[in-house]
């Protein structure tokens, strides 16, 4: 396994991400049961799940680091490296093809100046092609964080894009906070 | 319009305040959750076995016979709600739960009562995660009302809810994947029996239904299985969401009753192809289920024994609309990338064949195959099909083999060399995330 088991580094979740945590162990009926909503409160506030929070999370629900590992390589979304500031995932699935979503792909291919599956050399954005977003009749669509963006455009994208080189707020279409 | 008389679960989509409990009650929610707690469980299994209602996720099997499967003397028995809405081409659970957190929830504590449970997990997919936010905003409210926590409505019952993220994973819409990966392990489903109403979440009794099938049973507690049954036909009643994507004037979430002639939902619902498209075929129920021609199509009823009758599935609803201009090996491709990608690498007919489906197929389109990789298709298909512990490798097998039997002439005309260099090819050679 080319992955160190342990990088040197110490981890521990602190604060509002510690009493969430014990809320967790609280609600679900078993240790092992709060696997999934563990890796998110660590992912979420660190942007992947490093060797050091594994090997903290198992000691804390008392399972092998294993069993930790079992779930982090085994779903998609979990990171167990650090990511780019933005990782666009593109819908490549079925109806969004038929859509265009390849058109999409290679219009941000283009514009970021990486091909598929890579991130730029800044760090900023990563472009990757992922399947099924749930936004078919929407499509084609692409995943930011915990939004989408649907209805894309070479145009779109390229408004997108302005707004996060810039660091302006960020208007996907599934933020009903915009709505309210 | 005449369509408005069949919005039972739809009536609030698109309307930027249903997500509250406030306008929810005002419009009378959470009063069948208090008409089934004074009736009392056998009553709502009965009514809910009366009125017929089917398991929206696909596979169609009558809820209230699922339920009644549960061991009458069980201790501890649980209720998920699979929103792990993942099958191509199905958005509709996604509306739900965006535009009538409360109708979801609400229908998931009726459905947990019934069957006795005292958690109940909806799990949503990671992908979700601005309705994550949204269901666990109702969630808060309903504890905060009383509806959830101890003695529900001084009934004496108790029910917890968790909302469960998914990370990533097709394979949890199988309810027993969906299972394992609440219990913190890989969402690789078990065999069956014991199904998971015996033997389920820790080893209990587990009922797991999908989003849309429990949005429905307020409407039926509320107002009969009778009234229920207004719409649709004898053996698939009622009214069921249909998710459409593709070069339609109106794509999206439209409700119908079960029953209706597809050619009238695409002329008069969805108002027929967008301007300059044309109709090569249909897939109806997600991207699973056998795909059929435009003729096909147009003779089909939207029930699940009329789809049944023509070689396909209702399933999700989740209906794509291929036009004229598509390359049909191009979009097997893509669907094949997609259960390869999504094995769950448990079966070795799934894991080698979704594999070798994927890689015949790209073959082809790269321009290399041969007339024997056509009937080497068919027979990898053929050591995949009904030889798994769950559907996904069937998933795989029923639309590339009606791809290929449908579409034939479209397989043949690359084994024989010709379309090859169109501005796709870079796609074909390279295709993969």
């Amino acid at each position: 396994m080319s992955t160190p088991l342990n990088d040197g580094k110490t981890f521990a979740l602190e604060g509002e991400d510690r009493t969430r945590f014990d809320a967790l162990l609280a609600q679900y009926p078993t240790k092992r049961s709060a696997v999934m909503p563990a890796l998110w409160i660590i992912q979420d506030r660190h942007g992947h799940v490093s060797d050091a929070a594994v090997t903290w999370l198992a000691g804390e629900l008392e399972l092998s680091e294993a069993k930790i590992r079992e779930v982090l390589s085994f779903y998609f979304m979990y990171r167990e490296t650090p990511q780019a500031e933005h990782v666009l995932q593109v819908c490549h699935n079925i109806s969004c093809h038929i859509m265009g979503a390849r058109t999409v792909l290679t219009h941000l291919e283009k514009k970021l100046g990486v091909r598929l599956g890579e991130t730029t050399a800044d760090g900023k954005f990563a472009l990757e092609g992922v399947e099924c977003l749930g936004a078919c009749g929407m499509g084609p669509c692409m995943q930011v964080g915990k939004h989408l963006y649907e209805h894309l455009t070479p145009e779109k994208c390229d408004a997108v894009l302005e707004s996060m080189r810039k660091g302006e707020p960020l208007r996907p279409d599934t933020d009903r906070e915009l709505e309210a | 319009m005449s369509h408005e008389q069949y919005k039972i679960l739809s009536k609030r989509f698109g309307r930027r305040d249903a997500h509250k409990l406030a306008v929810y009650e005002a419009e009378g929610g959470y009063a069948a959750l208090r008409k089934a707690l004074q009736q009392g469980r056998e009553k709502v299994i009965e009514e809910v076995k009366e009125a017929g209602l089917r398991g929206r996720g696909g596979a169609g099997f009558p809820t209230g016979v699922k339920w009644g499967f549960v061991p009458k003397d069980a201790e501890t028995v649980y209720f998920m709600v699979n929103a792990d809405e993942s099958e191509p081409g199905t958005f509709k659970d996604r509306f739900l739960m965006d535009y009538d957190p409360h109708l979801v929830l609400e229908g998931s504590i009726i459905s947990s009562y019934a069957v006795r449970a005292s958690l109940c997990v909806i799990y949503i997919r990671g992908e979700f995660g601005w309705l994550i936010d949204r269901m666990q905003a109702a969630v808060d409210e309903a504890y905060a009302k009383g509806y959830l926590g101890k003695d529900i409505l001084g009934s004496g019952y108790d029910l917890q809810v968790i909302v469960h993220k998914g990370a990533g994973a097709y394979i949890c819409g199988e309810e027993t994947g969906l299972i394992n990966s609440v219990t913190g392990r890989k969402g690789q489903p078990s065999i069956k029996p014991p199904f998971p109403a015996v033997q389920g979440f820790l080893d209990k009794p587990t009922v797991v239904n999908n989003v849309e099938s429990v949005a429905a049973v307020p409407h039926i507690v509320t107002n009969g299985a009778a009234e229920y049954r207004k719409f649709g036909t004898e053996k698939s009643a009622g009214t069921k969401l249909f998710s459409v994507s593709g070069p339609v004037r109106n794509p999206g979430v439209h409700e119908i009753p079960l029953g209706l002639p597809f050619k009238e939902f695409f002329h008069d619902w969805l108002g027929g192809m967008a301007d300059g498209e044309k109709l090569k075929a249909v897939i109806v129920g997600g991207s699973s289920v056998p795909v059929l021609t435009a003729d096909e199509a147009m003779g089909i009823d939207l029930d699940y024994e009329s789809c049944g009758a023509a070689g396909t599935m209702l399933g999700s609803g989740g209906m794509i609309i291929i036009p004229e201009r598509c390359d049909m090996v191009e979009l097997i491709q893509v669907l094949m990338h997609f259960y390869w990608d999504e094995s769950c690498g448990q079966c070795t007919p799934c894991r080698e064949g979704t594999g070798w489906l994927h890689k015949l197929v790209r073959k082809l389109r790269r321009g290399e195959g041969t007339a024997e990789d056509l009937a080497l298709i068919e027979k990898v298909c053929e050591g995949m099909a009904g030889l798994t512990i769950c559907p996904l490798s069937d998933a795989a097998v029923m639309p590339m083999r009606s791809f290929l039997q449908k579409f034939r002439s479209e397989f043949e005309a690359l084994v024989a060399g010709e379309d090859q260099d169109g501005p796709q090819t870079r796609w074909a050679r390279e295709y993969r995330s």
